[in-house]
């Protein structure tokens, strides 16, 4: 254990600064925070800043410029321990759509001037840049998850997150399966869990904002999507949002044939 | 002996436990599907309700009877109320002194669980093995099963995905109950045949306006009793499992994993899936930490990790594991199947893998599939 407070550094890169706001978003642990970790560098709560190095850094967001791509090297240079929040810093987030296409034709048919713009052909994940310490997924994060990623640094253990598939959670809480029970296509079986499930308890669809669950059969999946009526079309779709550029969920074979349900 | 009430006894009984204090936990409709949940009155019971269950399917079907238990059994457990989810297990706090160990109460809100399943009064036996064994008693689960007062209720509607005459747990409760409920519906007569198995259920029986049985009545409930045993959706032969036991490198296991999303959705379900993982947590209060019991799956890489990493790392063995510990070495453990053919797992799974048919298709498909005889059963994969 560290006698002085361990200092924190929040940085951000390509995002929404969503999962920055989680943080703050703590409010009734905020103050319990601030008493264990000294919040040296967070430009979304306050100017003043401490200069590095830092004990923990939390890094939001994706690479999208060759700019950023240097900056990340001086963050973990920086950083003892480097904690990346949320889908865009996990697997490249939303923007990372720019992937699949081209993105010279996307800055013609969005900007009246392309040519002020400096930005790389991809979005990608921080691990693809420098070695990452922890991940911690979600768009945007969970502020219980990312209180036990804090907790667990200082108590110098390792988190107890699990990274199991969203349906343990909504099995706990007594849910009813809208796959099931309602035949609403849901990612959850695949899908990483720790938002305790908050879609399919308000009879929703998980959408897979959480990324890959461990050993994610998308295969499998998208076959019961298929059952379910969903076309090939829409299960990319589905696949295709804030983790598109996962691994698991990048390229999801679509033109699987439906499972077979063998009934005596 | 077999006393008869209308359905306002069968209210009366309900409005009896909540006197008592009890929560009364039964059979509901609760988004889309009949759930045992809390209950204020019998007429929360799914009157008029039944359901068609398959492979990864559910939905909730009318009928045109005032029938209180015209479904197959609950879509979830009964296993929460006995065995909760999330259990604080100690907390502690470091002081000046030492530590101060503070242990939760293990006494829970007393409940009547009521309408229960012979599956699921035989589930019950099931965990009872696993948490009353003398060695090691969950006083948790000793306390809530002690006070727990259980109204079962024989099943005269089995779903597709039922296979408890296979397994020789139901569809009639024969023993493990203060009530037995049949609930009898023909010629327009609606009427609840109830046997008492407890002290304590023969005097709730007492308080409510009864008639005795007459022939004809038990008449009636045993062929209610042989018409379920003749339409189980799904059947499970006893000799399969240990067959399909002999082939733990069969090709089939690939297959099945092929399907299987190891998303854990069957051992949730389970009524006889006991396994937790235990948590320790320290919050952001210096000095102060938690350890919870959680539902944990044996289908996550984390419930066989050890140094190194995982023991079962593929889902192929994480099924097998999973199947043939359910079916087979459950036996050699706790004396008894750790299946009692309620069919949730194949209903509850999203691509509707079906153990009826995996263990069927293992065991008989043995020798034809040209597989080499199993010399190193202790692999594992």
């Amino acid at each position: 254990m560290i006698d002085r407070k361990p200092s924190l550094a929040v940085w951000k890169f390509a995002s929404c600064d969503g999962c920055q706001l989680t943080l703050l978003d703590c409010e009734d642990e905020l103050l319990a925070v601030a008493e264990q970790i000294d919040i040296a560098y967070f430009l979304e709560a306050t100017r003043a800043t401490v200069e590095g190095p830092y004990d923990v850094s939390l890094v939001e967001g994706s690479i999208t410029t060759a700019g950023d791509m240097e900056r990340i090297k001086e963050v973990r240079r920086q950083s003892r321990f480097l904690i990346t929040i949320g889908a865009c810093a996990t697997s490249g987030g939303i923007q990372a759509l720019r992937n699949f296409g081209d993105v010279e034709e996307l800055m013609r048919i969005v900007y009246a001037t392309p040519s002020f713009l400096s930005t790389l052909d991809t979005s990608t994940p921080i691990s693809d840049h420098v070695p990452v310490d922890f991940e911690l997924r979600g768009c945007p994060i969970d502020r219980n998850q990312l209180l036990e990623v804090i907790s667990a640094y200082l108590a110098g253990r390792k988190p107890a997150i699990g990274e199991h598939s969203v349906c343990i959670e909504c099995k706990q809480r007594h849910n009813t399966c809208v796959m099931v029970s309602h035949g609403t296509p849901c990612l959850g079986p695949v899908t990483h869990a720790g938002c305790g499930a908050l879609c399919p308890t308000f009879h929703r669809g998980c959408y897979g904002c959480f990324g890959p669950a461990e050993q994610a059969n998308v295969k499998s999946m998208s076959g019961a999507l298929a059952q379910l009526g969903v076309s090939p079309d829409e299960i990319q779709r589905l696949f295709h949002t804030f983790n598109a550029w996962s691994e698991e969920f990048r390229n999801p074979p679509v033109q699987v044939a439906a499972p077979t349900r063998k009934t005596p | 002996m077999t006393r008869v009430v209308d359905t306002a006894g069968l209210d009366e009984i309900v409005r009896l436990l909540r006197a008592a204090g009890r929560t009364v936990i039964a059979p509901t409709v609760r988004d889309g599907t009949i759930v045992p949940a809390e209950i204020e009155s019998g007429a929360e019971l799914p009157i008029g309700w039944t359901e068609d269950q398959n492979g990864g399917y559910y939905r909730l079907a009318a009928t045109d009877t005032p029938e209180r238990f015209a479904f197959s059994s609950p879509s979830d457990s009964w296993k929460r109320y006995l065995h909760p989810p999330r259990t604080l297990l100690v907390r502690t706090r470091s002081t000046e002194a030492g530590i101060d160990v503070e242990l939760p109460d293990p006494s829970a809100p007393s409940v009547a669980l009521f309408g229960v399943r012979s599956c699921d009064l035989a589930a019950m036996h099931v965990l009872d093995q696993v948490f009353l064994d003398d060695a090691a008693t969950d006083p948790g689960y000793a306390a809530r099963r002690a006070d727990a007062f259980i109204v079962a209720a024989g099943c005269a509607h089995p779903g597709n995905t039922c296979f408890c005459a296979s397994m020789q747990t139901g569809p009639t409760p024969n023993a493990g109950y203060d009530l037995a409920v049949a609930e009898l519906y023909d010629n327009g007569q609606h009427r609840f045949l109830i046997d008492s198995g407890s002290d304590r259920g023969a005097n709730l029986l007492a308080e409510v306006d009864s008639r005795p049985a007459t022939e004809a009545d038990t008449a009636a409930a045993a062929a209610a009793h042989d018409n379920a045993v003749q339409h189980m959706g799904r059947t499970l032969s006893p000799s399969d499992p240990p067959a399909a036991a002999a082939h733990t490198d069969h090709p089939r296991w690939d297959d099945v994993a092929e399907r299987c999303l190891a998303c854990g959705n069957c051992t949730m379900v389970c009524p006889t899936c006991f396994c937790s993982s235990t948590q320790d947590s320290s919050g952001l209060i210096p000095g102060e930490a938690e350890r919870w019991r959680v539902w944990d799956s044996c289908f996550t890489a984390d419930f066989s990790s050890v140094h190194g990493g995982p023991v079962r790392s593929t889902t192929r063995s994480r099924y097998r594991q999973w199947l043939l510990h359910k079916l087979v070495t459950w036996h050699d453990q706790f004396g008894m199947s750790g299946c009692v053919g309620c069919g949730r797992c194949i209903t509850a799974c999203p691509v509707g893998i079906d153990l009826t048919a995996e263990i069927a298709a293992l065991a008989r498909s043995g020798s034809e599939s040209g597989e080499a005889p199993n010399t190193t059963n202790a692999t594992v994969t």
